[in-house]
């Protein structure tokens, strides 16, 4: 389809979604508009609350709901037309998610979890959801700011039927907070909320239920779903509406989870240009492994989220669990996309070091050209890319962990900020050696937060490759962190403390994999917690 | 609602049935479902505006001229102010006046309000409120607390609290040393930022809806500020989301500023601020520094101290006296000081004014000697714990404290030693060092810290309090008192002493929303006095009341005083019951009044400002908090492994309200100390200023393992409502045993006793842990022992 702003006509059309088993029909909406403030501002419903208008507090957390894949599979969706799978329901912020974003899906609010009342008055603790009640009956709540969002975010996890132990409820906690309790109440609900009846409303077997299924399918396929939600704002379903729409106007701004670009105009009031929103390409949601004489791939669209990209990573490089764990918080992992977060290029984004170290490539493409890039070359300087315009990310391609049996691979990523969970980094690392009988025989090496892009540390590689994987060769590798990188200070930190770091993360990376002689924990987050009690366990009854 | 309450049966005088037991939030229904409303969510009358507030982009200078004119032109502005017009008093200083509510020309802080906007929209508003022209005339600017003690630059004159000979007695000390600390400060992270929605109402009245701790103090300012009487201001806030102090003196800016474009504009105005300008416009706990000479003896008993104290007040006072004599007052925290000096400097600087933190400056006092414990047992090579231990109050003799009130109600060695017990102190202690000698990066420390927290307002006169309880005729009793509620359950407090003193189930009572015109001349809800305060008032209204319908029964059925009781719902009478509500209508029928007004004030406190001596509090709140870390020596990275606290909250008034008190203001203490922190870049800009870039802790850093308890079985001596004790402050100071947990795994990395433990500064980020240990690896440590 050929793109001209004639095909685009001025004339607003609607976004379509469901709330409480009714579509709503929103005219007018400017294109920036935030799902909080419709709902606050145009229908009233003020039970969601804006606590820092940038994704980070939670305050603002409802669930949205996406018939995704084919049934009975777990996949991300991907299939072209008849999608017939199942709903996924996930927390995101709504006070930077723009309301035609959710063209063709289900909003889940606070209000939603009770029956419709007109202004009663009765306490109706048993119209509660589980999720509430667990809420109220672990006494969860002081000021109630946060909580419904805390409510959302777990009922986010109901639905998803995981275990309900500590660890899991933490992990989807990590996207809110609360300045009162301490938290501890609220994981105890969290851990408690599956331990009641199931709810009339929003069961697991209710949220999957085929009127839901059908009033989403109805929304999808409606004839008059159109690319053009609100003004200034482009919606393609396909790769090549997509690449033409971006030719024709290379000033409009690609719009996929929008968890920066919220920012732009929740924070900085900036006037976006047109936007295109690639989160309804079909075509740009796949996760693919394509394997291949001596190696293979992994493939991820760009309108895939951070949340399935990292299971997907995850999968093949287990020890990369606990970034993509600490990588923002789940509301946002839920939104974002993982090519979104490298097309943005922060030189604080938390994929790229890793990334760059496994030789992660994009695929890109303009009109209908495509080429291939490596990714360490995508970046030229702080917010320069290396794209022409009118051309975007439409892959990336990350090597699968190598099969060889001569060589051992050494893959980890470190992440160091103020705060374990929901911060940006100050130093973030990624490291990908070649050991072949003792010896080094390829590194690659990169960093976040110590320079004005994420890049390679190459005199360290330098400084590594061919020598013995010792910690001598470590230690003798470290200073060469100063040639590659002169950090700045910010408010994260100084530069002596990133340069320092960085040198320490690369030491880390040597003695995960060589465990010193006494077995004993060699960093205080994460797993080792639990060695570390159970150690203590052992000494005291010793 | 209280379902989770005890049967309620006929009582005696020495049980409570609705008093003590664990009841639910009154509004925790509310908040689960998203029903509660706050400012925010009040619908408000057509034509409403909305405003936002421009700010100076220099920290210090004059405005040489400010064009406002695209402002006034931007779509949806209907109305622009500055300091000309305010149509009265331009000051919302809560003690002094050198807060104005937009500078007519100086400019004293980056992001310090100079002019409001009011436009048909919140984004409106916004937009247009950056499109100012101001000119300024750049002067220097003091931007940290060391160059304003190097210039003498304060904003209220220092002051000294000296006890005993503390030069002579350093001289003589058998031990000495030096050191310093610096202590950063915080940020309040109210979820609810600060709103405020000015209403007019007729014949020049204004009606304000307000997010605020202290509605009186927001009633008089808008009345100032208009230059109208204060009766013609009515504040009401029915709940805050989260106040911890920052909604105490700060929400008068904002509710002047919407009151005045209220006035101007004969439009209801909101005024609600975003995340980053509230961060960048309000007041936070002072950060300090402090250098200290302590002279002790060789079982580490404090022989000797001299303290100064400098903190950032930033470019007013606000509320930084009566904080920064707090501070001078917790610096001996639970432990007698025979000789002693405390300086404390009130530091003027060229940024944000300073204000309450839940603490109120005693946090930071604690934390001084806290310190020198550590300092004092790694000199020794001793415990840390033991010295503390030495250094405790007597309960006979070494029992007055530095302000000369006599500690009465100690219960600090029998927590300490019940808490050592159960949270397996000595035997952990070993096995972390066991841990800590075969673990060569990981390190482990673990630290047991008590709290010692001084209750009453310092200034008497705010401790006195008001209520006003109405019964109706059908049993139902509404309660206001002048009390705030922001999430600490205050109202619940307050509705079960009302339920108890009239033998009712809780659902009979309803706490309404503080309300200036119902009760009037309130103090802040602050000081953790909430409960001590409109409990106490409350329950005089309930007495009253009770009284009157005794008295009504007696002559109506001929019965002794002894012979009416209230329990259950009903009434005793003689040897008959009757419903609450039918003896009610009789009553009202026989014409009694159903109405009264409770008053209380605190009694025994009195204060020397001169000579800051006296009583100032009226009792001591206890805890003690054993914490035990890992810290990551490479990076330096923390994390909070295990927490066992005990806490003395007298006769709980409800258990499970204070153990929320407890468990949250504990970990609010440790995000102070570890990972909260505010940075200025060199212009003087707060560069933390939204929860991306400052760190509050979440659900990760509560520990695994946490063991909380109320101390049991220990009533308030002082005669509090219920025999109750405050909680809202006194638990954010047990987060000190996770910084001295850190410094405990720090020092594991020296060699043997250490002489000289480079101070770690607050809060302990993994940068500041890493820059310890690397001054410790280094051996240039900055802590000096004095030969004596």
């Amino acid at each position: 389809m050929a793109a001209h702003p004639e095909k685009y006509p001025a004339k607003t059309d609607c976004v379509r979604f469901m709330l409480d088993g009714h579509v709503i029909e929103a005219s007018d909406v400017p294109a920036t508009r935030t799902l909080l403030q419709y709902l606050r501002e145009d229908l009233g419903r003020t039970g969601t609350k804006e606590g820092c208008a940038e994704g980070d507090c939670g305050a603002c957390t409802v669930v949205v709901g996406e018939l995704v894949g084919e049934p009975g599979t777990n996949a991300v969706g991907g299939t072209e037309g008849g999608i017939e799978g199942r709903i996924e329901y996930r927390a995101v912020n709504s006070c930077i998610r723009f309301m035609p974003t959710l063209h063709g899906r289900e909003v889940i609010s606070v209000e939603s979890l009770q029956p419709a009342r007109g202004g009663g008055t009765g306490n109706g603790d048993d119209e509660l959801h589980p999720v509430q009640r667990a809420m109220l009956e672990c006494h969860a709540s002081q000021c109630g700011f946060c909580t419904p969002g805390f409510v959302m975010s777990l009922f986010a996890f109901y639905l998803g039927g995981q275990d309900a132990n500590r660890e899991a409820i933490v992990d989807a906690l990590a996207g809110n907070l609360c300045r009162c309790t301490g938290y501890r109440p609220i994981i105890d609900a969290g851990c408690r909320m599956h331990s009641y009846p199931e709810p009339a409303r929003w069961s697991r077997a209710d949220a999957q239920s085929p009127a839901r299924h059908a009033a989403l399918q109805a929304l999808r396929g409606a004839p008059d779903t159109n690319s053009q939600r609100a003004p200034g704002f482009f919606a393609p379903t396909s790769l090549n509406e997509l690449a033409s729409l971006y030719q024709a106007r290379p000033d409009a701004l690609l719009l996929a989870g929008g968890t920066d670009i919220g920012l732009w105009v929740t924070k900085h009031l900036r006037d976006l240009p047109a936007l295109i929103y690639v989160g309804d390409v079909a075509e740009l949601k796949y996760v693919r492994e394509v394997v291949y004489e001596g190696g293979g791939m992994l493939k991820i669209g760009a309108a895939v989220s951070l949340t399935d990209a990292c299971a997907a990573i995850v999968g093949r490089y287990p020890m990369l669990a606990e970034l993509a764990n600490r990588f923002a918080s789940p509301p946002i992992r839920n939104s974002g996309t993982l090519c979104g977060n490298i097309a943005n290029g922060s030189p604080i984004g938390d994929a790229m070091p890793i990334l760059i170290a496994l030789g992660a490539s994009v695929l890109l493409q303009r009109g209908n050209t495509t080429r291939t890039l490596a990714l360490e070359n995508l970046y030229l300087g702080y917010q320069k890319k290396a794209l022409q315009p009118g051309e975007f990310i439409v892959a990336v391609r990350i090597p699968l962990p190598l099969a060889a049996e001569a060589r051992t691979q050494r893959v980890a990523s470190y992440k160091i900020s103020k705060r374990f969970d929901q911060d940006i980094s100050a130093v973030c690392s990624g490291y990908a050696m070649e050991i072949s009988n003792g010896v080094i025989v390829s590194a690659r090496i990169a960093y976040g937060g110590m320079a004005a892009i994420p890049q390679r540390a190459k005199h360290t590689e330098a400084a590594l490759t061919g020598q013995p994987w010792s910690e001598a060769t470590i230690s003798a590798a470290v200073p060469a962190l100063a040639a590659d990188f002169q950090p700045l200070s910010d408010m994260r930190a100084s530069s002596a403390y990133r340069l320092q770091v960085a040198g320490a993360l690369l030491k880390r990376f040597y003695f995960e994999y060589n465990p010193v002689a006494t077995g004993q924990a060699s960093r205080v987050n994460g797993i080792e917690i639990d060695r570390i009690e159970i150690d203590h366990v052992a000494s005291a009854g010793a | 609602m209280n379902d989770n309450a005890d049967p309620i049966s006929f009582t005696t005088n020495h049980t409570t049935s609705v008093v003590g037991t664990p009841l639910r939030h009154d509004s925790a229904h509310l908040h689960v479902s998203g029903r509660a409303i706050y400012a925010d969510d009040m619908r408000l009358p057509a034509g409403s505006l909305h405003a936002a507030l421009g700010m100076s982009t220099i920290a210090h200078g004059r405005i040489k001229s400010m064009d406002l004119s695209a402002v006034r032109a931007a779509p949806g502005v209907v109305c622009v102010i500055t300091a000309v017009d305010i149509p009265g008093h331009n000051s919302y200083g809560p003690i002094l006046d050198d807060d104005p509510i937009f500078p007519e020309a100086l400019v004293q802080f980056a992001g310090q309000p100079i002019f409001a906007v009011a436009a048909t929209s919140t984004e409106a508003a916004r937009r247009a409120a950056r499109l100012a022209r101001v000119e300024y005339e750049a002067l220097p600017a003091i931007l940290d607390i060391r160059e304003a003690l190097a210039q003498q630059s304060f904003v209220i004159p220092t002051q000294t609290l000296c006890r005993g000979d503390p030069r002579a007695a350093l001289q003589g000390a058998a031990h000495r040393l030096q050191g310093s600390l610096t202590i950063g400060g915080q940020d309040h992270f109210y979820l609810e930022g600060q709103i405020a929605i000015a209403i007019p109402q007729e014949d020049g009245a204004m009606l304000v809806h307000s997010s605020t701790q202290h509605p009186t103090e927001v009633q008089h300012k808008v009345g100032e500020a208009l230059g109208r009487h204060v009766h013609d201001v009515v504040v009401q806030c029915r709940r805050m989301g989260g106040g911890f102090g920052g909604k105490e003196s700060q929400p008068a800016l904002f509710a002047c500023v919407a009151a005045i474009l209220a006035a101007k504009t004969g439009h209801t105005v909101k005024l609600r601020t975003d995340r980053d300008a509230d961060m960048i416009m309000t007041g936070k706990r002072h950060d300090f520094v402090s250098d200290y000479e302590v002279g002790f003896d060789e079982r580490g008993r404090i022989t000797a101290l001299c303290v100064m104290l400098a903190s950032r007040c930033g470019y007013s006072a606000d509320l930084s006296g009566p904080v920064n004599d707090r501070t001078m007052f917790h610096v001996d925290n639970a432990y007698y000081l025979e000789h002693v000096e405390i300086v404390s400097h009130r530091c003027k600087t060229h940024t944000v004014s300073n204000t309450a933190f839940r603490g109120f400056g005693g946090p930071q006092g604690m934390m001084v000697i806290e310190n020198i414990m550590d300092d004092i047992a790694r000199t020794l090579g001793v415990d840390p714990l033991d010295v503390r231990k030495a250094n405790y109050y007597g309960t006979s003799d070494r029992n007055v404290t530095p302000y000369l009130q006599p500690v009465e109600d100690n219960i600090l060695d029998d927590i300490t030693d019940q808490l050592e017990r159960t949270s397996d102190y000595r035997a952990r202690r070993s096995s972390i060092a066991a841990f800590n000698a075969a673990s060569p990066i990981v390190k482990r420390g673990l630290a047991l810290t008590p709290v010692k927290f001084g209750i009453s307002f310092n200034a008497t006169l705010y401790n006195q309090a008001g209520a006003l309880v109405h019964i109706y005729t059908d049993g139902s009793v509404l309660v206001n008192h002048g009390g705030t509620e922001m999430g600490q359950g205050l109202f619940t407090k307050v509705a079960q002493v009302v339920a108890e003193e009239l033998g009712l189930p809780l659902q009979r009572v309803r706490v309404s929303a503080t309300d200036t015109s119902k009760v009037p001349n309130t103090s802040a809800t602050a000081a953790s006095s909430g409960s001590d305060l409109n409990g106490k008032a409350a329950q005089a209204a309930a007495i009253t009341l009770r009284d009157r319908l005794v008295a009504f029964a007696c002559a109506q059925y001929k019965l002794s005083a002894t012979q009416v009781r209230f329990a259950a719902d009903r009434v005793l009478l003689g040897e008959e019951t009757r419903d609450f509500t039918q003896l009610v209508r009789e009553a009202y029928a026989a014409r009694i009044s159903l109405s009264a007004a409770g008053y209380y004030r605190t009694p025994k406190i009195h204060y020397d400002r001169v000579s800051l001596t006296g009583r100032p509090f009226f009792y001591f709140s206890y805890g003690v908090a054993a914490a035990e870390v890992a810290v990551d020596t490479l990076t330096g990275e923390t994390r909070l492994l295990r927490v066992d606290i005990l806490h003395d909250v007298g006769t709980s008034l409800n258990p499970v309200l204070d153990i929320g008190q407890i468990e949250g203001g504990f970990l609010q203490g440790m995000g102070w100390l570890t990972s909260e922190e505010l940075w200025w870049n060199p212009r003087g800009e707060l560069k933390t200023h939204a929860p991306s870039t400052y760190k509050i802790p979440t659900a990760r850093d509560w520990p695994a393992i946490a063991n909380v308890h109320l101390v049991e079985g220990m009533p308030n001596r002082e005669d509090t409502i219920y025999r109750s004790k405050a909680v809202g402050e006194p638990p954010l100071m047990l987060g000190i045993s996770v910084f001295q947990a850190i410094r405990d795994a720090v020092a594991s990395c020296g060699a043997g006793p250490l002489p000289s433990l480079p101070p770690l500064p607050a809060p302990a980020t993994p940068e500041a842990v890493l820059l310890t240990l690397n001054r410790l690896a280094a051996g240039r440590a900055a802590l000096v022992e004095v030969a004596s």
